[in-house]
């Protein structure tokens, strides 16, 4: 599966890679984010593009999962 | 997790534009109820890192919305040391925008306000900061990026929310080491207590909401969301219905407070602060906010445009409010001076260097 880490990039950059990634359409892809902003932005820019992603939290990251 | 709705956005700017306006009431400037640009010049100028009189106060506005960011990220665990990103060069962008800003008299914020109180200068100038972010979209799409922030010892998030309380203590005991103005906007104040206590509540709205001026309009071009766009509408009509309500509006573009009407500097003094806030990651309100939360690289930011504030006073780059020939629309003085003209197309030739310098072609072209 393809991983994109956007850990420590600042905004708007992760939701862009997120993005990119829904145009290149290859599904499933899990995206990595380290911090609450980028977690929402990602999370809100799939709800409102109809995309299924879902949340898991880790110990000192996120990591948001694009099924399609 | 908690879910974030645009109304947390709308309401937040709402409560500043509710607040700005208290300010004013009990003693701000008029149409400067919060200003980040002027508020961190004035604080420059208390420090003395430079010396115009007018300006020069320890604004307890930009203490009060760190430390509610860091109240509030201590609260829920947001709270976390990071940095290293481009540190130098986010110094200097700072620096720009404040130039920029400076130039128009205004951040964005006090741009809004502007707009509010019927100043049409303001809303020319709003041209020159949509076009702003436009161009700092435009690095965005070609991959532009300060590069990645790194956890650091959680000291060092917590040493600029920590020299705010040093600030504010110096303030409160009205310390003989800072300087205070005894005329002009510096000398304009709301009480301590209460530019302090609005501001905290205002420093932890924003830090849960998220609302960035600029990230507003950013994010209608490059995602078309309009998430954060709300907060600038919260502001501009809950302080247009106060502006009318007390008796505050005056449309038009001349004899407005602490403005000037050139066009063309109003709108490019805006476009630096447009640009360089993309290219930032976010508007200077949002850069305190982010501080408080432990952000060294927003902290790196906030002290740009604290030099950049001094450089402007320092080196004549700052404009003034129009000067009329008395009982006319005539301007004899005031505006964009011929420092702050060349500053602005050189902060606007850095910044498009800078974009492009940081800036890697993405393999996969973003759409619209």
């Amino acid at each position: 599966m393809k991983v994109i880490d956007a850990k420590g990039l600042s905004c708007p950059e992760p939701v862009l890679l997120a993005k990119q990634a829904v145009a290149e359409g290859e599904y499933p892809f899990q995206i990595l984010v380290d911090d609450e902003t980028p977690r929402e932005n990602i999370l809100r820019f799939a709800k409102n593009n109809d995309h299924h992603a879902s949340l898991i939290e880790k110990d000192d990251h996120y990591v948001i999962e694009f099924i399609r | 997790m908690k879910k974030l709705t645009k109304l947390a956005v709308l309401l937040t700017g709402a409560a500043i534009g509710f607040a700005a306006i208290l300010l004013v009431i009990t003693g701000n400037p008029a149409n400067m109820g919060i200003c980040i640009a002027c508020f961190i010049r004035d604080t420059a100028g208390a420090l003395k890192l430079h010396t115009a009189a007018p300006v020069q106060y320890v604004r307890p506005e930009i203490i009060g919305l760190i430390l509610g960011s860091f109240a509030i990220s201590l609260a829920t665990k947001e709270f976390r040391a990071r940095g290293g990103s481009s540190p130098l060069t986010r110094f200097v962008l700072g620096a720009l925008v404040m130039i920029g800003a400076l130039v128009f008299l205004g951040c964005p914020l006090r741009m809004v306000l502007r707009m509010a109180a019927g100043d049409l200068n303001a809303w020319i100038g709003l041209v020159g900061f949509v076009l702003g972010i436009y161009i700092g979209t435009l690095f965005l799409r070609r991959g532009f990026s300060l590069g990645r922030t790194h956890k650091l010892n959680n000291f060092e998030g917590a040493f600029m929310p920590g020299l705010q309380v040093v600030l504010f203590i110096m303030l409160a005991v009205s310390s003989p080491l800072l300087a205070y103005s005894e005329a002009g906007p510096g000398s304009m104040r709301a009480p301590i207590w209460i530019a302090l206590g609005l501001t905290f509540v205002l420093g932890i709205f924003a830090q849960r909401s998220r609302i960035c001026q600029a990230g507003g309009i950013r994010d209608v071009f490059m995602i078309r969301d309009l998430h954060l766009f709300w907060g600038n509408i919260g502001i501009l009509v809950v302080a247009f219905v106060f502006n009318i309500a007390t008796n505050r509006f005056n449309l038009g573009l001349y004899h407005q407070p602490v403005a000037h009407s050139q066009w063309i500097w109003n709108v490019l003094g805006l476009m630096v602060v447009g640009f360089g806030s993309v290219l930032l990651g976010g508007c200077p309100m949002r850069q305190l906010v982010l501080t408080g939360t432990g952000n060294v690289d927003s902290a790196i930011t906030v002290l740009g445009l604290l030099v950049g504030a001094a450089v402007s006073h320092n080196f004549g780059l700052a404009s003034s409010g129009d000067v009329y020939e008395e009982g006319t629309h005539i301007v004899v003085g005031g505006g964009a001076t011929p420092g702050g003209r060349i500053a602005v197309i050189v902060a606007l030739a850095l910044m498009i260097l800078i974009g492009f310098f940081y800036s890697k072609k993405p393999k996969t072209k973003i759409s619209q």
